[in-house]
């Protein structure tokens, strides 16, 4: 164990206290079983998210950087967000904190208001949970550590968009060896196959889902859907490996409806890559969520001898 | 390899789909005409895009694709367009992979997956034509990236590259 991210504040954001409560649950679980210390941060508010950010990006980046002040009066360096959205818009204040006087502004204006510290750039690094547990724990540490290999299980790692886009606000990426590649992103691509799992060649890794517009363009989303998880399918895989909320909700999701409304079945399964993580290191379907998921996959995981 | 340039998307997209369900035999016989002509799809598809907002298509190149210079295009002034930058890259390996293939199984699946990442690529392109916002999940640092549309025209990048 490196020690990096051996203590680590953490920021769950709404969704993991929502539909994405299996994620919660197994990030959690995750961290307890390797050994990993996550603190929640007290008092978090949102991220800002989609609604915010696309009516007043500097209102977003100065409720992004309210959570990384908490994080720092908490006595933490570093800050880690599961979800996509809450992971993306913590970096993205960070940039704009650092590279826009007008978002300074804002952030300090609006944080005398409220009454608390003004978040300064550079103060709190946030991480992902794919960071965390690349850099705390390792593929070696995580080969140690596997009670219940998964071995002969084919992923297909989604990582979505919001995880690499827009580059500029990465700067720890793109880095060369060790560091995650914003085109070709490989973090959990590494973890798995430590834990076991092969896989497979996946070209829309991080391909649009249509996330954002999938109540208000609804079909759009499902095809979008449909044809990542027919390509998984096609590619091989028995699971899509997720990391955010709101692309494993989108999958589930949109696989029902794309059998209901388009007549396309898919039987790929789909799970968190804390929750397939989880189960190698011992845990049961039920400790890592497996039962929060809207897809069933338990006849799959027993088959596979992980239920 | 020229596509016509009034096919409409659907008609794109239906081609593509029988490249995908093509059986073995088929792609194999014509694997370097196949991948050439799903690169074309993807060039006719941002062009769709390119023509309905009122601009020129560009015939340069980037890293010796057109199909890439139509997405650096695409994307000037509009990040969430860049929501598509990977598939474009990825119909760009896959077109190569199945070009320097040997005629087999290898280039055969190189050209169905190919053809479903080029079926993502008109899928999205068709959803932001309905709805433009859509990619802007991942980029809405628009306020950040609106200096983008000042930048020198694709021309100068391409000379200049």
């Amino acid at each position: 164990m490196s020690g990096k991210y051996q203590k680590v504040a953490y920021y769950p954001g709404c969704a993991l206290e929502g539909t994405g409560h299996a994620y919660n649950r197994s990030t959690k679980a995750l961290g307890k079983a390797l050994g990993l210390e996550i603190t929640e941060l007290k008092n978090w508010n949102c991220c800002g998210a989609m609604e915010v950010k696309n009516i007043d990006p500097k209102l977003q980046t100065y409720l992004s950087a309210r959570n990384l002040s908490i994080a720092e009066d908490m006595g933490f360096s570093t800050v880690m967000a599961p979800c996509n959205g809450c992971y993306h818009n913590l970096k993205k204040a960070e940039y704009d904190l650092a590279n826009d006087p007008a978002s300074r502004e804002v952030n300090g204006r609006l944080s005398n208001k409220a009454g608390h510290k003004t978040y300064e750039a550079g103060k709190v690094e946030t991480i992902h949970a794919l960071d965390w547990i690349k850099q705390a724990i390792g593929e070696q540490g995580l080969k140690e550590r596997v009670k219940n290999s998964l071995r002969g299980l084919k992923v297909a790692n989604y990582y979505g968009c919001m995880y690499t886009r827009p580059r500029h606000i990465f700067p720890e990426k793109d880095r060369g060896p060790g560091s995650e590649s914003t085109s070709q992103p490989h973090f959990m691509d590494d973890l798995l196959a430590a834990a076991g799992a092969e896989n497979v060649e996946y070209p829309l890794k991080t391909a649009c889902c249509g996330g954002a517009h999938t109540l208000s363009d609804s079909d759009t989303s499902t095809k979008l859907v449909l044809n990542l998880l027919t390509t998984a399918e096609a590619c091989g895989a028995d699971v899509i490996a997720t990391e955010c909320p709101t692309c494993h909700t989108g999958l589930e999701m949109h696989q029902a409806r794309a059998e209901k409304v388009f007549g396309k079945k898919t039987s790929v399964k789909i799970l968190y890559f804390t929750q397939l993580l989880g189960m190698a290191l011992g845990l049961s379907p039920r400790k890592v969520g497996v039962h929060e998921n809207f897809s069933e996959s338990r006849d799959l995981l027993r088959a596979k001898g992980l239920a | 390899m020229t596509i016509d340039r009034d096919i409409s998307l659907d008609a794109i997209a239906a081609r593509i789909d029988w490249i995908a369900e093509a059986p073995d035999e088929t792609l194999v016989a014509s694997a370097p005409q196949l991948a050439a002509e799903l690169l074309a799809l993807g060039e006719a598809i941002l062009e769709r895009w390119l023509t309905a907002h009122g601009g020129i298509p560009t015939q340069g190149a980037v890293e010796g694709f057109r199909l890439l210079a139509l997405h650096r295009q695409g994307a000037r002034g509009d990040p969430s367009f860049n929501a598509c930058r990977e598939t474009c890259r990825e119909l760009v390996y896959q077109h190569n992979l199945a070009q320097s293939a040997p005629i087999g199984p290898q280039a055969v699946r190189a050209l169905r997956l190919g053809a479903m990442v080029a079926r993502h690529l008109a899928l999205f392109i068709g959803g932001k034509l309905e709805v433009a916002g859509l990619g802007e999940f991942c980029c809405s640092s628009r306020p950040l990236r609106q200096s983008d549309a000042a930048a020198p025209a694709i021309e100068t990048v391409i000379s200049g590259a």
